[in-house]
């Protein structure tokens, strides 16, 4: 037997058990350091991910279980201000619920329309770039840098930039009022229509990249088969680039909708305080304002909870087993 | 492999039974500077299996697209069935491909590839027709799977199956055997031509293997630089090819320039390199003054010096080369003041030649071809040699 084959024995002898090495005699021949070096191999792996390991650990499983404990804690008689004591006071949980449900589907509904406001802004770029500008290198380059460009700036600068864009005074409000799609006296800042706007721009790009990513691979030659099996552009779209992009759309939908639930930034800075009010800025303001940390913690979780809840029942409904 | 009865059904709704003539009038494509066809006229018959046969970059595939529709022609027309459908759309023309990629949906089950463009026409019964034609492929057993899941073979049926089953006017096969290798391609070659006379459809194949033309088409039209070289029963191209390329590219020629000497009525005589040769005047394409005349390497005998009868068409020489391929030997002769000429030899019990042995070519007037002698002589050789 060449070398050549016994190394390729070698590979895959793992997986052919006895048998395999009582009939292939070189085998036999491999020093105990060689076998040793086998094993060592196969652990590597789980050496590898050890660090991370370590560190979700560290930064994810513990914080998530010392969440979990504080909002069951209890605030005893007479404590003073964030003072609390260990308890398991699940009316932590109505108490929060009773009296924030409105802010929490309020933030899933802004999210929502933001991200399917990012899906019709974002697909269309993508494709242009993906799919029509596949050939025009540079053009597409330019394009690419354009659609991240924003991630150059500040999030806070971005978002107060939005606030001068739509404030009374602008461009964008007098032109509105000059075709009277705004009343004379109609605003657009502190609006629930400027956090939107703001979600919207600040999660673009996590909703148009994943969409290039899997246009990018799309192979056009399938197009000119729909084309040739007697359907129209629209149909071609629907029958074969939509679903074809779809773990694209997933992966960008996500990535948009749950950090979009959670944001607190754009209701803080664009909305009104009153019926803009989205869940981050309640948990923001128990932790750090009233200083209620059960009352926080709980909020964190049910949050967390209901994404986990709707992210799994989307997933089911649209999921492709390309991307899980 | 017969036709099902919901295929046949299927058919006679259809108002183009038999395919429809297909007829490209003055077709010209530019891509930019370059000119992929130049100025083609082509008229393909209902229900004729006809090859697009040319090396790579001769315009054959941007021809096919054309007619597809993927392709918009720079200037020229194209009518289907009598009807001009140059400024439509490929989804509005009663024509389907075979893609030489195959380019099956990924993301649908074969039945679902194969009833596709049925559901697109909102045609009745599309499933029983797509189930009737995955039968006729012999690929029932596998509607279930993905493309992914599938051998190339099997790809290239449900290709296949995916197009004939829309009974278009014309079939167009953009290469479909190209990427199967060589035993399953000369299977695929019987049942593609079968499939071809079951159906009755028009078929346009196009193909660089001069063999696959020959062996699966009624007509092969030789295209090289955008043009339509020749066009013809293979059996009469490789007969009596009208252009060196043609010689060339469609088998092996030996082609040896020479000067008409004589007109002796049927036939005329040239001198070679101070060889008489005679070539039939209905087998040249120019009767006077210089001409290239062409004989394959089949139909020279190769005889000792010493038993050359007499006659015209005889070149003496010397076997520069010998390769024996079991069925067959292949000599090299050179031949002072013409070069080296092949010869082709089926192994039949008959003495051999050996190298350096003083040998004469002879050969039967009927089997000459002639050509006009202001062509290159080597035309074709290239492009059939990187194939």
């Amino acid at each position: 037997m060449s070398l050549l084959a016994t190394r390729r024995q070698q590979q895959t002898g793992a997986g052919k058990g006895k048998n395999g090495r009582k009939r292939n005699k070189p085998e036999d021949f491999r020093s105990p350091g060689e076998v040793a070096a086998d094993k060592r191999k196969s652990h590597m792996g789980y050496w590898l991910i050890l660090p991370g390991f370590i560190f979700m650990l560290l930064f994810f499983v513990l914080p998530v279980f010392s969440l979990l404990a504080t909002s069951l804690y209890t605030k005893p008689p007479g404590a003073d201000i964030g003072q609390f004591a260990p308890a398991l006071q699940f009316s932590n949980y109505a108490v929060v619920l009773q009296d924030y449900w409105a802010e929490l589907i309020r933030s899933f509904g802004f999210a929502l329309i933001a991200t399917v406001a990012a899906l019709l802004i974002g697909y269309p770029m993508a494709y242009l770039v993906a799919v029509r500008l596949r050939h025009r290198n540079l053009l597409r380059g330019i394009l690419l840098v354009l659609i991240i460009a924003p991630f150059f700036t500040s999030f806070i600068l971005r978002t107060q930039a939005w606030k001068q864009i739509l404030a009374d005074e602008s461009l964008v409000v007098s032109a509105l009022q000059a075709v009277a799609l705004l009343p004379e006296d109609g605003r657009l800042t502190a609006t629930a229509f400027a956090v939107v706007c703001g979600l919207t721009y600040n999660f673009l790009p996590f909703m148009t990249l994943p969409i290039y990513a899997s246009l990018e691979r799309l192979d056009t030659r399938l197009l000119e088969a729909s084309s040739d099996l007697y359907s129209n552009a629209f149909t071609t779209f629907r029958r074969v680039t939509l679903p074809l992009s779809m773990p694209g759309v997933m992966a960008g939908t996500l990535l948009t909708f749950i950090p979009a639930s959670g944001d607190y930034i754009n209701a803080a800075l664009l909305g009104n305080n009153q019926d803009t009010t989205m869940i981050g800025q309640v948990i923001d303001s128990r932790f750090f304002r009233v200083v209620d940390y059960p009352g926080a913690s709980a909020l964190s979780f049910i949050l967390m909870l209901a994404i986990l809840a709707l992210v799994t029942l989307y997933v089911r409904r649209f999921g492709t087993k390309e991307l899980i | 492999m017969v036709l099902t009865d919901a295929a046949r059904d299927s058919r006679m709704e259809t108002s183009e039974d038999r395919g429809a003539d297909l007829r490209l009038s003055s077709i010209t494509k530019r891509f930019d500077d370059f000119v992929a066809v130049d100025n083609l006229d082509l008229t393909v018959p209902a229900g004729s299996f006809f090859a697009l046969l040319g090396p790579s970059g001769c315009g054959k595939t941007t021809t096919l697209r054309m007619v597809a529709g993927l392709e918009r022609p720079t200037s020229g027309s194209i009518s289907i069935g009598g009807q001009d459908v140059t400024k439509t759309s490929a989804y509005e023309r009663p024509v389907n491909t075979v893609f030489q990629s195959y380019a099956l949906f990924p993301h649908m089950s074969v039945f679902d590839n194969v009833v596709f463009g049925l559901k697109r026409r909102k045609v009745k019964d599309a499933a029983a027709q797509a189930k009737a034609v995955l039968e006729l492929v012999e690929l029932s057993h596998l509607g279930a799977r993905r493309p992914a899941q599938l051998s190339g073979g099997q790809q290239q049926r449900v290709a296949l199956a995916r197009a004939i089953v829309n009974h278009p006017a014309v079939l167009l096969l953009d290469e479909p055997l190209g990427a199967l290798d060589m035993k399953l391609r000369r299977q695929m070659q019987g049942e593609l031509k079968k499939i071809q006379m079951d159906v009755g459809l028009t078929f346009i194949h196009v193909t660089h293997d001069q063999e696959e033309a020959m062996t699966m088409a009624d007509t092969v039209a030789v295209m090289n630089a955008g043009r339509v070289e020749q066009m013809g029963a293979p059996r009469d191209l490789y007969d009596l090819p009208k252009t060196p390329f043609v010689a060339n590219f469609l088998g092996k020629s030996n082609l040896v320039a020479g000067t008409i000497t004589e007109d002796l009525g049927d036939t005329v005589a040239l001198n070679a390199g101070g060889n008489r040769i005679m070539v039939h005047k209905s087998r040249t394409t120019s009767t006077v003054g210089s001409v290239l005349v062409g004989i394959r390497p089949e139909k020279l005998q190769i005889l000792h010096a010493s038993d050359a009868p007499a006659g015209p068409n005889q070149l003496r020489g010397r076997v520069s080369d010998v390769s024996f391929t079991g069925v067959s030997t292949e000599y090299l002769v050179d031949i002072p003041g013409i070069g080296a000429l092949g010869v082709f030899s089926q192994n039949r019990g008959q003495d051999s030649a050996e190298r350096g042995d003083e040998v004469v070519l002879v050969w039967d007037t009927a089997h000459t071809f002639g050509l006009a002698g202001t062509e290159d002589a080597l035309s074709g050789i290239e492009e059939a040699a990187v194939l």
